[in-house]
């Protein structure tokens, strides 16, 4: 071990922290909420440290809208909830989509619905975060698996949002938040911090809503020089409000190409063992670290079984998995919900390969002998 | 003091967005005149001054000046504003919002607001109604009056939102009405001046949707009744409170000091930060020593 790295022992709220930190963020704004409450505690007390800013706001409408205004004025902000808070942010991150304004959402899943089970696990909002705001709309929904992985797709969230100017959404579940795990914190410059893209033409010729081939503008920030006009309202290239059936579609067309075209950049996923398996395992979040010791297990005892883990589930994986689809004869999904990004599986593989599902609601997490279990069944 | 009426204030606005969507004898122009001839008196730079909007007809007044313009969500105004101002302290944040959007939707943010005593200023465009959504009641709707959604009466007793913003903690409070238009930039400049939590609530004439329904269809009759219902702070003071049932305060209403929210958040990033400079410091020292 290099003696010049850190090591730290931290939980996966902690770990949100310090990647957040890590990536430059300044501002945040949150309401308390069980099981996110400590990111917010934690950032209270260091974003002073660092010159940034911190503030409880009157509820999670507030807390997003702070946010994005934080974020309009330049910041890298950021907000942490769970079920209850993420629901009510859901019209405001549709106006972070439509108004192109980065920030993280960190939602911390907790059993719902409703106050639903305030302490305990669950990956209910598996959905919503992809459709919680009405109308068509793309962004980009992180899931981590381990403490290290929360560090760094916290990063990796902030350097999303910056480059595509969406809200990203990092969803994190009970158990992943609340568990002490080794996290090995990166050196500065270890890992490239992306900023927003700034306009290089004069404040007079400026368009704020103008995309170059990327499809994401040069948004200036509030105060440089630039005056423009933000709303939440379908606007065209100079930011106003526009009538203009054309212009309105061109807009909401390259809101959702920004992410579909890139999708290859975005998505990241990790497979192990799937090479000559016949059972594929997928899950996400707690569930996948169930899910890993079970495919450990059938390996041991002679069985072929790999496992695919998505780390980013939205834009979902769909071609990657409908690749790997072909060699198996099952996939076994594994979800703390009563069957949500099951339907995404069934709809990649067409009905092609068997798809079966082991879902949990009581606020238990899904153990490794469950996908044993499962996994028996399949070889029987 | 500087004379602050009859200012061309053309240069504030985007005359390329005009003519506005407003209804004839809407009362709102005159508001955002006001407005800009407070913003004309102080000579602020374009480019460090904010404006915020909700929804609702004052909402798209945003969109027709030449400032950093934003015009957010149903009742957010002031949240977003919070963002902007604590992320970026040197700039002006002007809110400007409506009855409905300010004191129904946005009514938890706006006294929160007050009570952190942000350095925001808020101009509340007040006339009565929902007028975007073309007449529906408002918190602050008359008792008795018309709407839509009250077509026997309003039921309800409307807010004061003055005294609801004194009691919040604002630190500057002040009204004035679209007939009492000379008045307007001064409150304004006032407000912006004040480093704290400010709030200017404009009576404004909705004849459209308001007055059709309340016996002052004509915009004119809707001026008279502000003139006539509006009180002074000496009238206020000496008349019995039965007198002054359904008339309302205009001028300054409430000037005070408090600690403004941003400057003490700064204050408190200073310290901390002297606190880690120093801690670092003995580290060093020590290691120094140990080596």
């Amino acid at each position: 071990m290099n003696s010049s790295e850190q090591y730290l022992f931290l939980q996966g709220n902690e770990a949100c922290v310090e990647g957040a930190l890590f990536a430059g963020l300044n501002f945040f704004a949150g309401y308390p909420i069980t099981p996110s409450t400590e990111i917010a505690e934690l950032l209270a007390k260091k974003l002073p440290l660092v010159g940034g800013k911190f503030i409880q706001m009157e509820d999670e409408i507030a807390s997003i809208a702070a946010v994005l205004g934080a974020s309009i004025a330049g910041a890298k902000a950021m907000t942490a909830t769970s079920g209850p808070g993420f629901s009510l942010m859901q019209e405001l991150i549709g106006f972070a989509c439509i108004a192109e304004v980065p920030c993280v959402i960190v939602n911390v899943q907790r059993l719902g619905p409703s106050t639903g089970g305030p302490t305990t696990p669950a990956q209910g909002d598996v959905l919503q975060s992809r459709w919680g705001t009405h109308g068509d709309h793309h962004l980009i929904v992180l899931a981590p698996v381990f403490a290290r992985g929360i560090y760094n797709m916290t990063i990796r969230a902030f350097n999303l949002a910056e480059q595509f100017r969406v809200p990203v959404i990092l969803l994190l579940d009970e158990i992943i938040a609340h568990t002490r795990e080794k996290v090995r914190i990166s050196k500065p410059g270890e890992v490239a911090i992306v900023n927003r893209k700034k306009p290089s033409t004069s404040a007079e010729s400026y368009l704020p809503y103008y995309a170059d081939e990327t499809l994401v503008p040069a948004l200036a920030d509030f105060g440089e020089g630039y005056r423009f006009h933000i709303t939440g309202l379908l606007h065209d290239e100079t930011g106003f409000p526009t009538n203009d059936s054309a212009k309105r579609e061109k807009l909401l067309e390259r809101l959702k190409n920004k992410i579909e075209n890139y999708k290859k950049e975005i998505i990241t996923f990790v497979t192990e063992d799937v090479e000559d398996a016949n059972v594929l395992l997928f899950a996400y979040g707690a569930t996948a670290r169930s899910a890993l010791r079970a495919k450990r297990d059938a390996r041991n005892a002679g069985m072929k079984v790999g496992i695919m883990i998505p780390t980013v589930i939205w834009p979902f994986p769909e071609e990657e998995l409908k690749v790997l689809s072909e060699k198996v004869n099952t996939i076994i999904v594994g979800e703390m919900n009563q069957g949500q990004l099951i339907r995404e599986v069934e709809r990649a593989v067409c009905g092609k390969t068997r798809v079966k599902g082991i879902f949990k609601v009581s606020g238990e997490p899904i153990t490794p002998e469950e996908f044993s279990s499962a996994i028996e069944e399949v070889y029987k | 003091m500087k004379k602050m009426l009859g200012r061309d204030v053309k240069k504030y606005l985007r005359l390329d967005k005009l003519p506005h969507i407003w209804c004839a004898g809407c009362g709102n122009g005159i508001v955002l005149r006001g407005v800009l001839e407070a913003i004309d008196t102080l000579e602020l730079d374009k480019n460090k001054v904010v404006v915020v909007s909700g929804i609702g007809c004052s909402g798209r007044s945003a969109g027709y000046v030449d400032f950093n313009t934003l015009h957010t969500a149903h009742g957010r105004a002031i949240p977003f504003a919070t963002g902007i101002k604590l992320a970026r302290p040197e700039l002006i944040v002007l809110v400007l919002t409506g009855d409905g959007d300010c004191a129904a939707i946005g009514g938890n943010h706006f006294i929160h607001a007050a009570r952190r005593n942000i350095d925001i200023t808020v101009i509340i465009f007040n006339n009565s109604i929902y007028g975007m959504t073309s007449g529906q009641y408002s918190p602050l709707t008359p008792h008795s009056a018309k709407a839509t959604t009250a077509p026997y009466g309003n039921m309800e007793q409307s807010f004061d939102l003055c005294k609801l913003s004194i009691n919040a903690g604002a630190t500057y409070v002040a009204r004035a009405t679209t007939f009492h238009a000379m008045m307007i930039p001064e409150l304004v400049v006032n407000a912006i001046l004040n480093p704290g939590f400010s709030v200017v609530e404009v009576i404004t004439a909705c004849p459209t949707y308001y007055g059709r329904l309340n016996k002052m269809a004509d915009p004119i009759t809707m001026l008279e009744h502000q003139k006539n219902f509006a009180v002074s702070k000496k009238q206020a003071l000496t008349s019995l409170p039965v007198e002054l049932k359904g008339r309302f305060q205009i001028g300054e209403i409430s000037h005070s000091e408090a600690p403004e929210y941003s400057r003490e958040y700064q204050k408190l990033v200073n310290l901390v930060h002297r606190h880690k400079l120093l801690k670092e410091g003995n580290k060093n020292t020590r290691s120094f020593k140990s080596v």
